[in-house]
């Protein structure tokens, strides 16, 4: 299954175009172009997955254990098809909020690495090659963080960087440990030899490791300051790629480790993640409450939704994870929507300080109804696909009784209920303030601004509509994950028993 | 009479290693809670050193043994290749990522002429 490294490939081939040809013109359309061509090639893997539920790649033609296997199930299928749509909205996007600035390119050339270890870490089956993909990831996001270097964008890379680095030090030591202990790091050996063995508790030290690592990459709660200290700097098309993506790869290795073979000690394991993922949920919302600054509010926003995404993980029955695959899915496509539209705000006011905005409603009517679609999805108002994520993961809570989280969930919606339409209130409805002139005429917002809130809309509205067979695969993605002998005996055996 | 000797250098030199990995989390935690940005570099390079190490030495050591063998060699005397590999990768890796932080804190102190992290207290406000 050859086509299996494309998504890898593809990215490193357009930062070699990109570096080779400088100009900037080349660059914006080499960004959508690469990201159409990216859209497709998961498009074409995830209908081969309809056929051969796990596709295997074999890196190098070394057999399973001792190789690099690069593996795809329905999870990272699903993953690899949201994280394209998601670069192609914004590629399109830095056509015009970074085409002006001089380094557009360089944008688009980390853009690509970025997409790289993403794409990578979301179907590496190797330990390992996982902490060299998060590392690529790692790597292009303290360039983007720090594009343009203003002071404020220093001091946000900073503390980005400071936390980060210690998370990957933490996940290499893990690594050590884990690979000591049991002598392979391909992640389905590794499975095959610590489920069913009676002394797996022995590596819940690297697993320790491991939580702590993703739980940093994920801003779960007590690692999360990273994320609101740094978020808000950057140019607003970096601030939604990494809204979209990176904390969202964190919680995918979570999903992966803690299901594939972290699976000894249940009790222990799911007890901390629902605790967890209440207080991060809970923080989260109600940081997000006390603040007036767009870019802030969304910013804590993230953290607080990372939390129902751990919440089906800690309850780890069927409904639970696909709830949480749910959740990740229409997490990253509502939530980068909710940027770029700030952003289109920001563009047309001057600012991102909601005192400073105000009757946009009036001015733009579409442009209000492309910010209500991702923020009523986030709230959870049906029909779209934030009220069925959440629904699938309450309802899961409950058949669980695990009642405690599924009110703090409830509760929570309601506090993203409550800034959702803070925003919508002082930057739609309220009248414009009167001594805060205007910096600039007020622009329309183009073609390029809008379409990518347009694609994504659509996929949150179809996300909603089209709940019932989407709320299927990923209950399908969820029973091959609780039970993974398929994912197992393919990359070990190649399928045949 | 030889893997006598072997199997006791190896208590020995885990034993060296295991502090020495202690010691430089110790320094690397001390230094990252400083406030100067170079010390927190600093902190970096000792951790991220400790952590090659751990994972060296969490691999197991195996003194007097290759880890490449002509055909038809038994497990038994060979050494595991596989840790050395990682961690040559993850050498690289830390190389690549000192040598970011050192230009962005070059960076960071044309821009503010600070080299004090209780400066950056002030964006959060």
């Amino acid at each position: 299954m050859a086509a299996l490294a494309l998504p890898v490939i593809f990215p490193l081939f357009m930062m070699i175009l990109l570096i080779i040809f400088r100009s900037r013109t080349f660059a914006r359309w080499a960004g959508i172009a690469g990201s159409l061509a990216l859209v497709s090639i998961s498009v074409y893997l995830f209908v081969r997955l309809d056929r051969q539920p796990v596709l295997v790649l074999q890196a190098g033609g070394w057999e399973a254990p001792f190789g690099i296997s690069l593996v795809m199930d329905r999870l990272s299928g699903l993953m690899l098809l949201v994280t394209s749509i998601l670069l192609l909205a914004i590629s399109i996007y830095s056509v015009s909020f970074l085409g002006k600035e001089r380094y557009g390119r360089v944008f688009h050339i980390f853009f690509f690495s970025l997409s790289m270890g993403v794409n990578g870490a979301f179907i590496t089956g190797d330990v390992f090659n996982l902490y060299v993909w998060f590392e690529v990831m790692l790597l292009s996001s303290f360039v983007l963080i720090a594009l343009g270097c203003s002071r404020e964008q220093l001091k946000g890379s900073i503390k980005y960087i400071a936390l980060n680095l210690l998370g990957s030090l933490l996940f290499l030591a893990g690594i050590g440990l884990l690979y000591g202990k049991t002598g392979t790091l391909n992640m389905a050996h590794l499975a095959e030899i610590l489920r069913g063995d009676n002394q797996a508790h022995l590596v819940s030290s690297s697993a320790v490791f491991f939580f702590i690592a993703f739980g940093i990459k994920a801003a779960l709660f007590p690692f999360y300051f990273w994320l609101p200290a740094s978020y808000h700097t950057p140019n607003i098309t970096v601030t939604s790629l990494f809204a979209g993506l990176l904390t969202k790869v964190g919680v995918y290795a979570l999903i992966r480790f803690f299901t594939l073979f972290f699976v000894q000690d249940q009790e222990f394991w799911h007890n901390l993640l629902l605790m967890v993922a209440g207080l991060t949920m809970v923080l989260g919302g109600m940081a997000a409450t006390s603040f007036y600054e767009t870019r802030r509010i969304l910013s804590y926003h993230i953290i607080s939704q990372i939390g129902y995404m751990v919440m089906g993980l800690g309850i780890y029955t069927p409904l639970g994870i696909a709830g949480a695959i749910y959740f990740t899915m229409h997490n990253m496509i509502a939530k980068t929507n909710t940027f770029l539209v700030a952003g289109v705000i920001s563009r047309m006011k001057g600012s991102f300080d909601l005192k400073q905005v105000g009757g946009l409603y009036k001015q733009h009517p579409f442009l209000a109804f492309l910010f209500i679609v991702p923020a009523f999805a986030l709230a959870g108002v049906p029909p779209l696909s934030g009220f069925f994520a959440k629904f699938i993961l309450i309802k899961a809570g409950i058949d669980a009784s695990r009642f405690g989280i599924a009110a703090v969930a409830l509760f929570t919606g309601m506090l993203t209920l409550y800034s959702m339409i803070k925003i919508w209130n002082e930057a739609f409805l309220k009248k414009p303030p009167e001594k805060g002139e205007m910096v600039h005429a007020p622009l329309r917002p183009g073609i390029f601004e809008l379409v990518p809130s347009v694609i994504l809309g659509l996929v949150s509205l179809l996300m909603g509509i089209l709940a019932a067979p989407v709320f299927e695969y990923t209950m399908e993605a969820a029973r091959g994950l609780l039970d993974p002998s398929l994912y197992i005996e393919t990359v070990l055996y190649g399928g045949k028993p | 009479m030889r893997t006598g000797w072997n199997q006791c250098n190896t208590g020995l030199m885990e034993i060296i290693l295991a502090i020495l990995v202690g010691v430089l989390y110790t320094a690397g935690v001390y230094m990252l809670l400083r406030r100067s940005i170079l010390k927190f570099i600093i902190g970096i390079i000792f951790m991220s050193n400790a952590t090659n190490l751990l994972v060296f030495l969490a691999a197991g050591i195996k003194p007097g043994s290759p880890a490449f063998v002509d055909e038809g060699a038994t497990a038994a005397g060979l050494a595991d290749p596989l840790p050395q590999a990682l961690v040559l990768t993850a050498i690289v890796i830390g190389l690549g990522i000192i040598v970011f932080i050192l230009a962005l804190k070059y960076k960071f102190f044309e821009a503010t002429g600070t080299d004090d992290l209780d400066q950056l207290k002030s964006t959060e406000e």
